[in-house]
């Protein structure tokens, strides 16, 4: 019954899309990323010189808010209206390993670097976690505060947050139990290097959950992104986690009184991913290809101050293209040794226990 | 036939037929007509609708991960007994479902079906799969469990073949916060991990508080609008139907902008000096949220029926028991309120049931104690992607609404659903 | 139930007491809604009153929020959206929902009540659980993320409302206006269009701006269904909402507010001549 009705709706819908193609040879890519600013870095940096370069392709840019929901409802039913999807690493990982995406030859599907580096070799050690998955920046969730909140005093380290006595006021986390188990860690005495040892043991999780209880009564929990900064903008909180991308944008073009701090700042990895089944696979594969090639990684990070993750992007790395600030000291890789990347492994083994002891926690 | 015959003769129609069968024949083309109006919309509900949710609910039992993607160990695991590891055999079965999995990059879902019953078997699956694909020949067993410490643990075995099943009341189990120990048994989670329960009981309070406090809300203005002259009752009307034609999001914005921390109301409190300026109550983003704009948006459906209830009271009841001496407080409760019984039970179940489901305000205003059973359905529908566990969420919810509304259709009637 | 005049010092202060409980709830009911239309003419992008605002000083209002919703090529978007699916749902909608009214109220009408349940539950299952199953099934049969899937879960959603209150109307109909009508002559279209229709009209337009309203309002379902080519407006609200609260939001909801008062007066009107059909007065 299904199959049938299916079949129909897709006849149906194709004979029209059928209709309206044949009149041109263009192609429609339906480009998803993350809206916002961050869309609008892409479009400068990729989008833009590639369609004047190839005025037969139009690029479509969707928003969407992150996960894996769409793209697995697509799958399911096989009618994938995505071309190309910009993802975080571990939905990369979790969308590869459940067949949502596309494996890539790297070395053979993507430009290599400026001076001839394979591509395997020129992106950052780490990124490549996924084999469908093409790394794009590095970016990071880190803390700022407001800097009239304290008096004389200023934060200067991640487990400030954590002290209440000397730093008061509300904290604006994320609603999930992912990086701020490992912050409570860190703050407890934890060494970067063991965090995930400890976290993968009960005592250590109770642990985890022990130390962020000193601190719930002054949380506001928040879900997007766009949130932790008006939150702190209203003066509803005085710490904030958040993109660094975000805090960036608040202080330098908002000129809000923040301030940021880099230690204990968790990296994340950010790239393309293809859809398994894509009707544009072709196409699509030379736009990634030009997108992720070294000039339009540093050519991205002109609009955001996201580092590009291939090496040979880094040094060509300079100026915002509209503040003229020097962007490598708004770089999350310039600090990277104050920071830590997530265990996705860890993660995908755990999220579905902790998201849930986390919820609980919240009700308690 | 015999009472058809009077006085020996047929009763004719006009046309000449027997009138009972003439009559039988217009009672069928009638109800043909009726049947053939309705058919219509029927069928458009069974599609569009119905068939959504049975197939919802069937999601909540669909188990079909393990024997699709991993049918030769299925089979190998059928004469298991769980009381030690399975032999070579299980594990040559094993080892051809890990490589067709991995090559044809489905493994994953298998990974991700188990590891919502037991942590960290996504990962076992996954990297197994691709470590799989380097293996050439036996013997396996040695070779597989190098592959993962998990693999040796005897309850990995036991929620694999319990999974081979292509039916589960996993999800079922996880949404009353049980689940399968390690030796199969049904018991509870730990204290810590559970939370359906109490949202459920959560759900129930929050709609019981916001229908009790409807009902108090409701009653004298209903009282008020149906004891007024009209031109007056018609003109106060107006302020119990506004709101209840406004969209259901410029209510709910118009009550952020009215309790948030720099909002209306704080800023009138910290001018009355209730408040000092630096310690504004937190009205909004939590359970007080929830209840003050979802009473503000549910009012109008309890005052309505209250009011078309009260409309029908006749005053002369008052007037008897008061003329008969009574005092106007006993008169007021032992003569009119039974009487207005039926209305405050079906503005209460109506509410009741609005409540329970309500998604939208509770998601905008309710922080993280505000929030209700159809948030976390939400959240497992569109970021936690189990869907087996949205569906047996949304089962159990459905199902309660469902003997809500029955409890409704008994004592009101759908007939006599109104509005405005 | 004015206060007699006999009435002693206990009764009057209850009488007052009562009135005054009601102006209370009477207020709570609208301030709500009337304190953001001032506010969405606030020229500061806040959501409180500024010191200008209240001493009705003209240069702290302006129209700049309502400029940035014209201006705003996704606001735009999203009433062409609405519109769109609401006009649609609604003629659907009411088409079939008149329909199986008139079948419903026939008395020949076998399974009467289990066909009512039926064809109303859309209206009873919680939304967030139609939205859940339509997002599966949708997705399935493709429908996701296209005005066509938007449009008949809409329909589903607001069929009930149509039913309910034509069937209501026609309750009280005299059925031996249709045989009288046949007597005369007149085929059943000619009845169905010179006899039926003129008295369950009423009900037909309202039950069709509730479907109307059950679509323009309707979120959840939305969200579920919606690609980003089909936001509507209480979806674009509810970003706006969640992610960066603007004053727009304001301006958006007072023109809703607006929209509602015209249908409130809209409805009013039908029910008056509905009873003035009725001879109810």
């Amino acid at each position: 019954m299904q199959k049938i009705i299916k079949n129909l709706v897709l006849s149906i819908t194709g004979i029209a899309i059928a209709g309206m193609a044949s009149s041109a040879q263009a192609v429609d890519l339906n480009v998803v990323s993350w809206g916002g600013a961050y869309t609008a870095s892409q479009m400068n940096a990729y989008h833009k010189p590639y369609m004047k370069a190839n005025p037969s392709v139009k690029l479509n840019s969707i928003d969407y808010s992150g996960g894996l929901a769409e793209m697995r409802a697509q799958t399911e039913s096989g009618n994938v209206t995505w071309d190309l999807v910009d993802v975080v690493l571990s939905d990369a990982i979790t969308g590869c390993d459940e067949g949502m995406f596309r494996p890539i030859k790297i070395d053979k599907e993507m430009a290599a670097g400026a001076d001839g580096t394979p591509a395997s070799k020129d992106f950052l050690e780490g990124t490549l976690l996924s084999e469908c998955f093409i790394p794009q920046i590095i970016y990071s969730t880190t803390f700022a505060y407001r800097t009239d909140a304290f008096g004389g005093k200023k934060p200067t380290k991640m487990s400030d947050v954590f002290d209440l006595k000397n730093f008061p006021g509300k904290r604006a986390l994320q609603k999930k139990p992912i990086n701020n188990l490992e912050w409570a860690l860190i703050a407890d005495g934890v060494p970067l290097a063991k965090v995930y040892d400890v976290l993968d043991t009960d005592k250590g999780k109770d642990r985890a959950f022990a130390k962020l209880a000193t601190i719930k009564d002054n949380v506001i929990w928040w879900t997007e992104g766009a949130v932790p900064p008006q939150l702190m903008a209203d003066g509803e909180a005085v710490f904030g986690t958040g993109y660094n991308g975000r805090w960036f944008s608040a202080i330098n073009e908002e000129k809000q009184p923040f301030s940021m701090l880099w230690d204990g700042q968790v990296l994340d990895i950010d790239g393309w991913a293809i859809p398994a089944k894509g009707k544009n696979v072709d196409a699509v594969m030379k736009f990634v290809k030009y997108a992720t090639d070294t000039q339009r990684l540093a050519d991205q990070a002109k609009y955001i101050p996201y580092g590009p993750a291939r090496k040979s992007s880094i040094p060509m790395v300079s100026k915002h293209a509209t503040l003229g600030i020097e962007m490598n000291p708004h770089m999350p890789t310039s600090y990277a040794d104050q920071g830590f990347l997530t265990n996705f492994s860890w993660w995908a083994d755990n999220a579905d226990e902790m998201n849930e002891r986390f919820a609980a926690w919240l009700l308690q | 036939m015999a009472n058809e015959i009077i006085g020996g003769d047929v009763v004719l129609a006009a046309d000449g037929t027997p009138l009972k069968a003439s009559l039988n024949k217009a009672m069928r083309k009638n109800r043909i007509r009726a049947l053939l109006l309705v058919t219509p919309l029927f069928l458009f509900i069974v599609f569009s609708f119905l068939i959504p949710i049975v197939e919802m609910t069937f999601r909540s039992v669909d188990n079909w991960q393990v024997g699709t993607l991993m049918p030769k160990t299925t089979t190998a695991l059928a004469g298991w007994d769980g009381k030690a590891l399975p032999d070579e055999p299980v594990f040559a079965a094993l080892i051809q479902d890990l490589q067709a999995g991995a090559k044809a990059r489905e493994i994953g879902k298998v990974g991700t079906r188990l590891n919502y019953e037991k942590s960290g078997l996504r990962g076992m699956i996954t990297r197994s799969g691709k470590k799989s694909l380097k293996v050439k020949e036996g013997p396996y067993k040695e070779k597989i469990l190098k592959m993962h410490k998990k693999w040796k643990d005897l309850e990995t075995w036991t929620v694999i073949k319990r999974n081979t099943a292509p039916y589960t009341m996993g999800y079922y189990l996880n949404a009353v916060d049980m689940k399968y120990d390690k030796s199969g048994e049904i018991v509870m989670r730990d204290e810590n991990r559970r939370i359906y329960g109490k949202l459920f009981l959560r759900t129930f309070a929050i709609s019981m508080a916001i229908t009790l406090i409807c009902v108090m809300l409701a009653y004298p203005i209903a009282y008020l609008l149906a004891t007024l002259p009209l031109r007056y009752s018609n003109l106060l009307m107006i302020f119990v139907l506004l709101p209840f034609w406004t969209s259901l999001l410029v209510r709910t914005t118009a009550w952020i902008v009215m309790l948030q921390s720099q909002g209306v109301l704080n800023d009138l409190f910290v001018f009355f000096g209730l408040v000092s300026d630096d310690n504004r109550l937190q009205l909004i983003y939590n359970l007080t949220g929830t209840i003050v704009a979802m009473t503000h948006i549910l009012l109008p459906f309890m005052v309505l029926p209250l009011y078309s209830v009260m409309k029908t009271i006749s005053p002369s009841y008052m007037c008897a028991a008061l003329s008969l001496g009574a005092n106007p407080m006993v008169a007021f409760i032992r003569v009119y309120m039974p009487q207005t019984l039926s209305g405050i039970v079906a503005g209460s179940i109506l509410v009741f049931i609005l409540s329970i489901g309500y998604y939208i305000t509770p998601a905008l205003v309710g922080g993280t104690d505000g929030t209700l059973i159809s948030n976390q359905i939400a959240y497992h529908m569109q970021k936690s992607l189990n869907w087996g566990l949205a569906g047996a969420l949304g089962a159990l919810l459905l199902s309660s609404v469902l003997a809500l509304y029955l409890i409704y259709n008994k004592i009101v009637g759908v007939d006599n659903m109104r509005f405005g | 139930m004015a206060l007699p005049p006999y009435a002693g010092p206990l009764e009057t202060t209850w009488y007052y007491g009562f009135r005054f409980l009601c102006a209370c709830i009477f207020i709570f009911l609208i301030t709500p809604i009337l304190v953001i239309i001032p506010l969405s003419f606030n020229v500061e992008p806040y959501f409180t009153f500024t010191e200008g605002m209240l001493a009705f000083d003209p240069d702290s209002y302006s129209l700049r929020w309502y400029r940035d919703f014209v201006n705003n090529t996704q606001w735009r978007h999203s009433v062409e959206n609405s519109f769109i699916i609401a006009i649609s749902s609604t003629i659907l909608a009411t088409f079939l929902g008149t329909m199986a009214a008139l079948g419903l109220s026939k008395s020949h009408m076998p399974y009467r009540s289990l066909m009512m349940g039926l064809l109303i539950s859309p209206m009873i299952v919680p939304l967030i659980i139609s939205a859940a199953g339509m997002y599966f099934f949708y997705s399935n049969i493709g429908l996701d993320q296209t005005y066509l899937g938007i449009i008949l879960a809409h329909t589903a959603l607001g069929t009930p409302f149509v039913v309910i209150t034509v069937t209501a109307t026609l309750v009280g109909f005299d059925h031996s206006l249709t045989r009288a009508s046949a007597n005369l002559g007149a085929s059943p279209t000619v009845t169905f269009f010179k006899v039926i229709m003129p008295l369950i009209l009423p009900g037909v337009i309202s039950g069709a701006l509730f479907a109307f309203v059950t679509s323009f309002d309707e979120v959840v379902v939305v969200l579920f269904l919606a690609g980003f080519e089909q936001r509507t407006i209480p979806r674009q609200m509810w970003s706006g909402i969640r992610e960066q609260i603007s004053p727009t939001i304001l301006a958006v909801a007072t023109i809703l507010v607006m929209f509602s008062v015209v249908l409130l007066a809209a409805l009013e009107l039908l029910r008056r001549r509905n009873n003035r059909l009725r001879g109810i007065v």
